[in-house]
């Protein structure tokens, strides 16, 4: 029970009763879909992307508790960033799941919460596939991501 | 070598269990609890014994050498669809196809014998509950014949709606395609009355058996299907082979689907002369200590005695709907009258990969998913269901343990 409060922290689960910025965008610069083929997790990213910074970004989807909050807490945490920002917090995001950040001495403010998800190696693609669903409508790709 | 497990013993859930090694560790902490039984099946000692005992003893290729070792090697293999053929009820052992699984077997079908009589405007008939093996196949074989794949619908209770399958059987219907027991609901489908309704018209039927073996006595003849498609690693035996069953007059028109060696009888760079049905579809070395442990397996469940491992599954089944049921929020996906093997749910509010996380640190191991069935799940408007599927070594104390770890979840998420 204990070790999975380390998984399931409150502002997770409170991310997955309550997310935020999940709406669907009407004036969106820019969208991606993002797909977990192996749980079937799905999520749409809207973003308002002006002079490089991402003014609005909001999201659709459904998935599992780790990719909602996951999603709620992205959207909070890049809104207001530029382009450029948004991708260094995805790479540190990386870095944080892989292990790598801690030994960098990097710190993510409140996206820490998923740090616990690096001892559940089949649940990181929970965690990381709305970054991947931002990263591709920053780089306005076409096609869906796949976490495959 | 073939005789040794078929006089049934008394139904004792520990004993069996002392022959499964794999039951016996600790997973987080907690006795394992397998409940994923659909998926694979654990293997008892003895298809252990038999994988490890060809490489140790008798390792060579077969129907080639001379010498001793290939000799007993083409034995072993040989016998070992013999005890398929006994199991499954098949008249002739030239009608059991050793293959890679049951997808293969499926495709085999497809390919061979589906494919030469497919037209355009032709029609392949399926069930909405086919596991993607049974769907996929059917798919790309209209699309490269211009022929329609038609879906017999099922009920809200998970059953196929049998007017409307009769209402879609015609005089294009090549094929009908039916999976036996779905995996992903766990319904027994009425594939005997589904295959006299066929024959009426003159249709064929493959019959998905993946998921029926292990639980049912399966009878291809009184079935009377044309094609019975199985798996050995869902009933103990070894992954990576499987057998389809086809009628013998159905093998002899097909054609090669793989080529090579092993399925002619002579080559030159003119023209090869191709041997008979089964070997005509066994291309290349086969996985022969695959089949060894195959045999095996079923001599095991003969062992245990299928009506009483049926019965055994059955009150196992019964007690996991029962006792889900009481934890709150839950709602079973599939409640067909008749089921076996598998029981499907979702809890309000929490995803299935969520309770498939939490189950997993108290020990028990369920599938949380698709099922590999989409469609099925699309009928239900879900993207996943958790599923526990149940084996003849499953005890009660392990629904308990089940139901402790929902209660957990339940906890978890508040």
């Amino acid at each position: 029970m204990s070790d999975l409060k380390e998984l399931y922290k409150e502002v997770i689960l409170d991310h997955n009763r309550n997310p935020r910025n999940c709406y669907i965008m009407d004036c969106a610069t820019r969208t991606a879909d993002g797909h977990n083929p192996l749980c079937g997790d799905t999520v749409k990213v809207y973003l308002r992307i002006e002079d490089g910074i991402i003014e609005e970004i909001s999201f659709q989807g459904h998935g599992c508790a780790i990719c909602t909050a996951s999603t709620s807490l992205m959207t909070e945490s890049v809104r207001g960033k530029t382009v450029e920002e948004a991708q260094g917090l995805f790479d540190e995001f990386h870095l944080m799941l892989t292990g790598v950040a801690e030994e960098q001495g990097i710190e993510m403010g409140k996206l820490m919460v998923f740090e616990g998800v690096r001892e559940y190696p089949v649940r990181v693609k929970c965690a990381t596939l709305a970054w991947h669903t931002l990263h591709a409508a920053m780089e306005e790709k076409k096609e869906n991501v796949s976490t495959e | 070598m073939m005789s040794e497990h078929l006089t049934a013993r008394p139904f004792d859930v520990e004993a069996i269990r002392a022959d499964f090694p794999a039951l016996h560790q600790q997973v987080h902490g907690h006795p394992l609890v397998y409940l994923d039984n659909a998926a694979t099946t654990q293997k008892p000692r003895t298809v252990i014994d038999a994988v490890r005992g060809f490489y140790e003893n008798d390792c060579s290729n077969v129907h080639r050498g001379v010498h001793a070792l290939s000799q007993r090697a083409t034995v072993a293999y040989e016998s070992s669809r013999t005890v398929i053929k006994n199991h499954v009820g098949a008249r002739d052992s030239r009608e059991i196809v050793f293959t890679r699984s049951t997808t293969e077997s499926i495709n085999l079908v497809a390919h061979s014998f589906v494919r030469p009589r497919l037209k355009e405007g032709d029609e392949v008939l399926i069930t909405t509950m086919e596991h993607h093996s049974n769907i996929v196949p059917w798919q790309l074989l209209c699309q490269q014949t211009g022929a329609k794949l038609r879906v017999v619908p099922i009920s809200d209770e998970g059953e196929i709606i049998m007017e409307e399958y009769a209402k879609l059987l015609n005089d294009r219907t090549r094929i009908v395609g039916v999976v036996h027991i779905s995996n992903a609901l766990g319904t027994v489908n009425p594939v005997k009355d589904m295959i006299q309704l066929a024959h009426e018209q003159g249709i064929p039927v493959l019959v998905d058996g993946a998921q029926a073996l292990p639980h049912l006595p399966v009878d291809v003849q009184d079935l009377d299907c044309d094609f019975y498609a199985f798996s050995a690693h869902k009933v103990y035996g070894p992954t990576g082979i499987g057998a389809l069953y086809g009628k013998r007059a159905h093998l002899l028109e097909m054609t090669p689907y793989q080529s090579g060696g092993d399925m002619i009888l002579s080559v030159t760079f003119d023209e090869t002369h191709f041997n008979e049905p089964p070997h005509l579809f066994e291309a290349g070395t086969p996985n022969i200590e695959g089949a060894l442990g195959f045999a095996k397996a079923l001599e095991y469940l003969q062992s245990v005695g299928i009506e009483a491992t049926q019965a055994h599954e059955k009150h196992l089944l019964d007690q996991a709907t029962e006792a889900v049921l009481e934890v709150p929020g839950i709602r079973l996906v599939g409640r067909a009258r008749q089921r076996a093997g598998a029981l499907s749910f979702v809890m309000e509010g929490i995803h299935p990969h969520d309770i498939g996380t939490i189950l997993d640190q108290e020990g028990v191991a369920v599938r949380a998913g698709h099922h590999c069935a989409q469609p099925v799940m699309q009928r239900y408007k879900l993207s996943a269901t958790v599923r526990a599927s149940f084996a003849l070594y499953n005890r009660s104390d392990e629904i308990e343990a089940l139901v402790k770890g929902l209660h957990t979840v339940r906890e978890v998420f508040g």
